[in-house]
C-alpha cells in the first residue's frame, strides 16, 4: 500500500507538467494583448512606447521558449509568478478566493450527500412505487435545472417576497458565522441540489444492483432485519460508484462555478478564472489551471483511498 | 368703530413678521453627518492602485476618496466643463502670455499619516505624471505635452511653465487621475503607490480585498471644514448587471456611479418607486465607425461619405436612447461644451442633415460613382459588449442595408477586439473615445494621422487635419478656436469622412433616494471623492 501511495504521489508531477505545458501554449495562441487592454482598454491616450515599456517589464517581449523556461524554473521553486494584471503574486490572488470556493464546495457536498444517500436508497427500496417516482422527478428536475438559473430564482424570490438579498461581501465563517452562512447557503443550495441529483441517481442504481446480489438474498433468507441488511451489507458495497461521482463533482466545484459565482457575486475562483482569461493574464490562468488539475488529482487520490477503506478486498500495489 | 384688541393686533403683527422670514429648507436637503455609503463598482477589480498609470474607472470609484487633486471640477456644478475649483490649491493665476500658471496651496493640508502636504509633493506627483522616469508608466503623459517644467519655489507655491499657451492645459490639470502623492514615499519607492494608499483626501484607507471591496473611514483632519459627511464607505465590486440591480433593490448598495441602461433603470423604478432617484447627463464618450483606409473600397472618400450619409442620426437617437446608453447627436466636440457645434452648424456636415431621404439618395449616387455594386458585402467589426456597442452596431447595419449594402456583424471580446484594431485586419470597425474632464482640444487628438495618434485605427494620414490641430492647440482666442474646431470636424467627418460619428453616450444613474449631495457629471470619472455625499435617515 505504501508503494502504491508513493507511486501515485510521484505520478502527480508528470501529470501537472503536461497540464502546465498545455495551458502555457493554449493561452498564448489567443489573439490579444494584456498591456493594450490594461492601458488603453477604455480609450486612453497611451503611447506605443509606454506600452512597449510595460511589455518589457512583464517579459512579454522575450521569446516564447524563454518565457516558458522562466515559468518552469519558477514552478520548480513553487513560485507561480505574479499576475500580469495586478502585479500581485498569483498565490495571493488565488489564496484570498480559495477559502470561499472551498467553503461552497464543502457545503454543496454536504447538502448533496445529505440528500442523495437517503433519497437514492428510498428510491431503490421502493422501486417503481410512488416514493421512487417522487425521488426520480426530484432528481431529474435537479439535472435539468442549471444551478445558476436556480440561483437566479432564489435571488428573485427573496427580492420580490422580502425585498432582501444575501450579503454581497464575503466574511469568513469564524469572523461572523451568521453573515457567512446567510451569504453562502444559497449558492451552496443551488449548487448542491444539482450535485445531489447526480449522486441520487447513482445511489439508486448502485443500491438496486447490490440488492439483487446473492449475499443479500442469503441475508434475507437468514431472517436478518431489512434495516440491518441495508446498513451493514448493501450500502457499503453500493457506495463505490457514488464516492467516485461525489469525488469528481467536488473537484469540479473548485473553480468550476463560474456562472453561479457571477449570479451571487461571489469572489471565488470561478470568477477569477473568467477575469484572468478575459484579461489575458497568462500567469494567473496558468496558476489556476494547475490548481484545478492538482485538486482533481488529489480528489481522485482520496477517492481511491476511500475505495480501499470501503472494500477491504481492494489492495493497491 | 370697534377697536381690535391689543392682543389680536400683536398676533397679526407677529404673523406678518414671521411670514417675512425665509422658509426653512426641507429636512431632506440639510446634510446629515454619519452613515456608511455602500456602492457598486461595476468591475472585477483594478489592476493597480496607482491612478497615474491606470485609466479604468475601477480605480477612480473606490480609491479617489482617499486622495486630493490640485484642482478639480466643481462638485456643485460638475456638468459645466469649464468650472474648476481648487482642491489643495487655494487660488491660481495665469501670466499674461499664458505660459506660466502659479498655484497657491491651502495651509494645513496633511496626508493621512500626518505629514504636511507641500508644493514639493505636488511637484513630485506631477513630475511622475508628466516626466516619468525610466520604468515608470504614466497613462496621461501625452496630455501634458505643453508643459516644460513644474517648479516649487516655496512650500505653498507650485508653478507650471508651458512651452506654449493653450486652452488644453487647465482641463488636463483637473483630470481626476492626477492624485497628489507624498514626495518622500515616491523618492523611497516610486512604485509604492501601485500597491498602497496614502493620500490627503476626505477618507482614510481601511481595507482592500482583491475582487471584493474597498472600504474607507472619514478623515477627521480633512482640510475642508465640515466635510466629509459620511462616516465611511464601502465600494463593492460587482461586475454583472443582474447582481448590481439585485444589490440596489435589496438595499445592499445605494448606487452604481457609472450608469445603467434604460431598461434596467425602468426595472428599478418599477421595483422601488419613490425610494429611487435618477440623474441623467450627456456622457463624454463618443461612439464612432472607423473605415479602414487601407482596404478597398474604404480608401475612397466617396464610399466613406456614403456610409455616413446613410445614418439617420436624429431618428436613431430617439429610438436607441430607449434601449441603449446613447442619445445625443453631436460632432467631434462633446455637445455639452461651449466649443461644440451648434445644431444649425452641425446639420451642414454630411450625415447630420434632417432630410434622410435626400442623404440616402446622395449616398447611393456616391457608391455608384465609386463603383461599389448594389448588395456589396463587408463586415462591421465590433466589441462584444452589449452597451452600447452591439446595440448601435445592429442599428448601423440596418441603416446601411437601406442603401443596398449587406453587412455582417463580426463581434469580438475586448482583448481580441483591440488586437484586431491594432493589426488593422478589418474593413470597418466600431471605435470609441471616452474621456474624463471635457477637454475638446485634447479629446480630438485621437483623429490625427496615425503616425501621431496611437488611437487612430482608421489607418489614415491627413496633414491638413494635423495642421488644423496644431493651430487649435496653440489657439487661445475662443472665437478662432471654435472656427478651427469646425474646420477640423468638417475635414474629419465630411470632406474626407475619415471617421463616422454615430451618437454620444448618455449617462443614467439611478440610486437610492436616501443618497444626497452627489451630482452627475458628463463623465463617470468625475466628482467621485464623496466629500459632499450624505445619507438621509431611513
Amino acid at each position: 500500500m505504501r508503494r502504491y501511495l508513493v507511486k501515485r504521489f510521484l505520478l502527480m508531477f508528470p501529470t501537472l507538467l503536461g497540464v502546465a505545458v498545455f495551458v502555457f501554449v493554449l493561452i498564448r495562441l489567443l489573439p490579444g494583448d494584456v498591456v493594450q487592454l490594461r492601458m488603453a482598454g477604455e480609450g486612453g491616450f497611451v503611447s506605443e512606447e509606454a506600452m512597449q515599456q510595460e511589455r518589457e517589464r512583464l517579459g512579454l517581449d522575450r521569446p516564447i521558449w524563454r518565457q516558458f523556461a522562466d515559468w518552469m524554473s519558477g514552478l520548480a521553486r513553487l513560485d507561480l509568478g505574479v499576475s500580469m494584471w495586478t502585479g500581485r503574486p498569483v498565490t495571493y490572488e488565488i489564496g484570498i478566493r480559495f477559502q470561499l470556493s472551498l467553503q461552497i464546495a464543502i457545503m454543496a457536498t454536504i447538502i448533496a450527500i445529505a440528500l442523495a444517500l437517503p433519497l437514492g436508497t428510498i428510491a431503490a427500496l421502493y422501486q417503481d412505487r410512488w416514493p421512487d417516482y417522487a425521488v426520480r422527478v426530484f432528481s431529474i428536475a435537479g439535472l435539468a435545472m442549471p444551478s445558476f438559473w436556480l440561483g437566479i430564482l432564489i435571488l428573485l424570490g427573496f427580492l420580490i417576497a422580502f425585498h432582501w438579498t444575501p450579503p454581497m461581501v464575503y466574511v469568513p465563517f469564524w469572523v461572523d458565522p451568521w453573515r457567512n452562512l446567510s451569504q453562502l447557503v444559497w449558492p451552496a443550495l443551488a449548487t448542491g441540489y444539482r450535485y445531489s441529483a447526480v449522486a441520487t441517481r447513482m445511489t439508486r442504481s448502485a443500491v438496486l444492483e447490490v440488492l439483487r446480489e446473492d449475499y443479500i438474498r442469503t441475508a434475507r433468507a437468514k431472517g436478518i432485519r431489512r434495516k440491518l441488511i441495508l446498513t451493514r451489507h448493501a450500502l457499503k458495497n453500493a457506495m463505490l460508484p457514488v464516492v467516485t461521482v461525489i469525488g469528481l463533482e467536488f473537484a469540479f466545484l473548485i473553480g468550476g462555478l463560474v456562472v453561479t459565482e457571477q449570479v451571487f457575486n461571489l469572489n471565488g475562483l470561478g470568477k477569477l478564472f473568467v477575469d484572468a482569461v478575459t484579461q489575458y493574464d497568462y500567469t494567473l490562468v496558468q496558476g489556476l489551471v494547475l490548481l484545478v488539475a492538482f485538486v482533481f488529482i488529489l480528489s481522485n487520490f482520496a477517492v481511491d483511498l476511500l475505495y480501499a477503506w470501503l472494500d477491504p478486498r481492494i489492495r493497491y500495489r | 368703530m370697534i377697536r381690535t384688541p391689543a392682543i389680536v393686533r400683536s398676533g397679526i403683527l407677529l404673523l406678518a413678521l414671521l411670514s417675512t422670514l425665509p422658509a426653512r429648507a426641507p429636512a431632506a436637503e440639510t446634510p446629515v453627518r454619519g452613515g456608511e455609503l455602500e456602492f457598486i463598482v461595476p468591475a472585477s477589480g483594478f489592476p493597480s492602485m496607482d491612478a497615474h498609470r491606470e485609466e479604468t474607472y475601477a480605480v477612480i470609484h473606490p480609491l479617489r476618496p482617499f486622495y486630493s487633486l490640485l484642482i478639480k471640477v466643481d462638485p456643485k456644478n460638475p456638468s459645466d466643463p469649464t468650472a474648476f475649483v481648487g482642491d489643495v490649491a487655494e487660488s491660481w493665476s495665469k501670466s499674461s502670455d499664458g505660459l506660466t500658471y502659479t498655484f497657491k496651496l491651502r495651509k494645513g493640508v496633511k496626508f493621512h499619516d500626518g505629514t504636511p502636504l507641500t508644493s514639493r509633493d505636488v511637484k513630485a506627483s506631477f513630475d511622475k505624471i508628466i516626466f516619468p522616469p525610466a520604468g515608470v508608466v504614466s497613462d496621461r503623459k501625452a496630455m501634458f505635452f505643453m508643459v516644460k517644467a513644474v517648479d516649487a519655489p516655496d512650500p505653498s507655491t507650485v508653478v507650471f511653465r508651458l512651452r506654449f499657451a493653450t486652452e488644453a492645459f487647465m482641463p488636463a490639470l483637473a483630470n481626476p487621475y492626477n492624485w497628489i502623492y507624498e514626495a518622500d514615499i515616491l523618492a523611497r519607492d516610486i512604485h509604492w503607490y501601485e500597491t498602497h494608499v496614502m493620500g490627503s483626501g476626505p477618507f482614510k484607507f481601511k481595507e482592500y480585498v482583491a475582487g471584493s471591496h474597498v472600504s474607507g473611514v472619514r478623515n477627521p483632519d480633512y482640510f475642508m471644514p465640515g466635510l466629509p459627511y459620511l462616516d465611511g464607505f464601502r465600494a463593492i465590486f460587482i461586475k454583472q448587471e443582474a447582481p448590481q440591480l439585485a444589490a440596489i433593490r435589496g438595499g445592499r448598495a445605494m448606487v452604481n456611479f457609472r450608469a445603467f441602461p434604460p431598461k434596467a433603470v425602468e426595472e428599478l423604478k418599477t421595483a422601488m418607486g419613490d425610494k429611487l432617484a435618477v440623474q441623467e447627463s450627456a456622457w463624454n464618450c463618443g461612439l464612432y465607425l472607423a473605415p479602414n483606409h487601407k482596404v478597398k473600397p474604404f480608401d475612397d472618400p466617396r464610399v466613406r461619405r456614403a456610409l455616413s450619409l446613410a445614418l439617420d442620426r436624429w431618428e436613431g437617437s430617439k429610438a436607441l436612447s430607449k434601449v441603449a446608453i446613447v442619445k445625443t447627436v453631436g460632432g467631434l466636440v462633446f455637445p455639452g461644451s461651449p466649443l461644440a457645434a451648434p445644431q444649425a452648424e452641425l446639420q451642414t456636415i454630411a450625415g447630420f442633415g434632417t432630410d434622410i431621404q435626400a442623404a440616402r439618395t446622395e449616398a447611393r449616387r456616391l457608391l455608384r460613382e465609386a463603383g461599389v455594386p448594389d448588395g456589396f458585402s463587408f463586415k462591421l467589426h465590433n466589441r462584444a459588449v452589449e452597451q452600447p456597442y452591439k446595440a448601435v452596431g445592429i442599428w448601423v447595419i440596418d441603416q446601411w442595408r437601406q442603401i443596398g449594402l449587406n453587412v455582417e456583424h463580426w463581434v469580438e471580446p475586448t482583448a481580441p477586439f483591440f488586437a484586431t484594431l491594432r493589426n488593422g485586419n478589418f474593413q470597418v470597425t466600431m471605435d470609441f473615445n471616452c474621456q474624463a474632464v471635457v477637454n475638446p482640444v485634447l479629446d480630438i487628438s485621437k483623429f490625427l494621422s496615425n503616425d501621431r495618434s496611437a488611437s487612430n485605427y482608421a489607418q489614415y494620414q491627413d496633414r491638413v487635419v494635423d495642421g488644423l490641430y496644431d493651430e487649435i492647440v496653440h489657439e487661445t482666442d475662443q472665437g478662432k478656436l471654435k472656427t478651427r474646431l469646425r474646420q477640423f470636424e468638417k475635414r474629419v467627418l465630411d470632406e474626407q469622412a475619415h471617421y463616422l460619428m454615430t451618437l454620444w453616450w448618455n449617462r443614467i444613474v439611478p440610486y437610492n433616494a436616501r443618497l444626497h449631495g452627489w451630482k452627475i457629471s458628463p463623465s463617470h470619472y468625475l466628482n467621485q471623492d464623496l466629500a459632499n455625499v450624505w445619507l438621509s435617515p431611513e
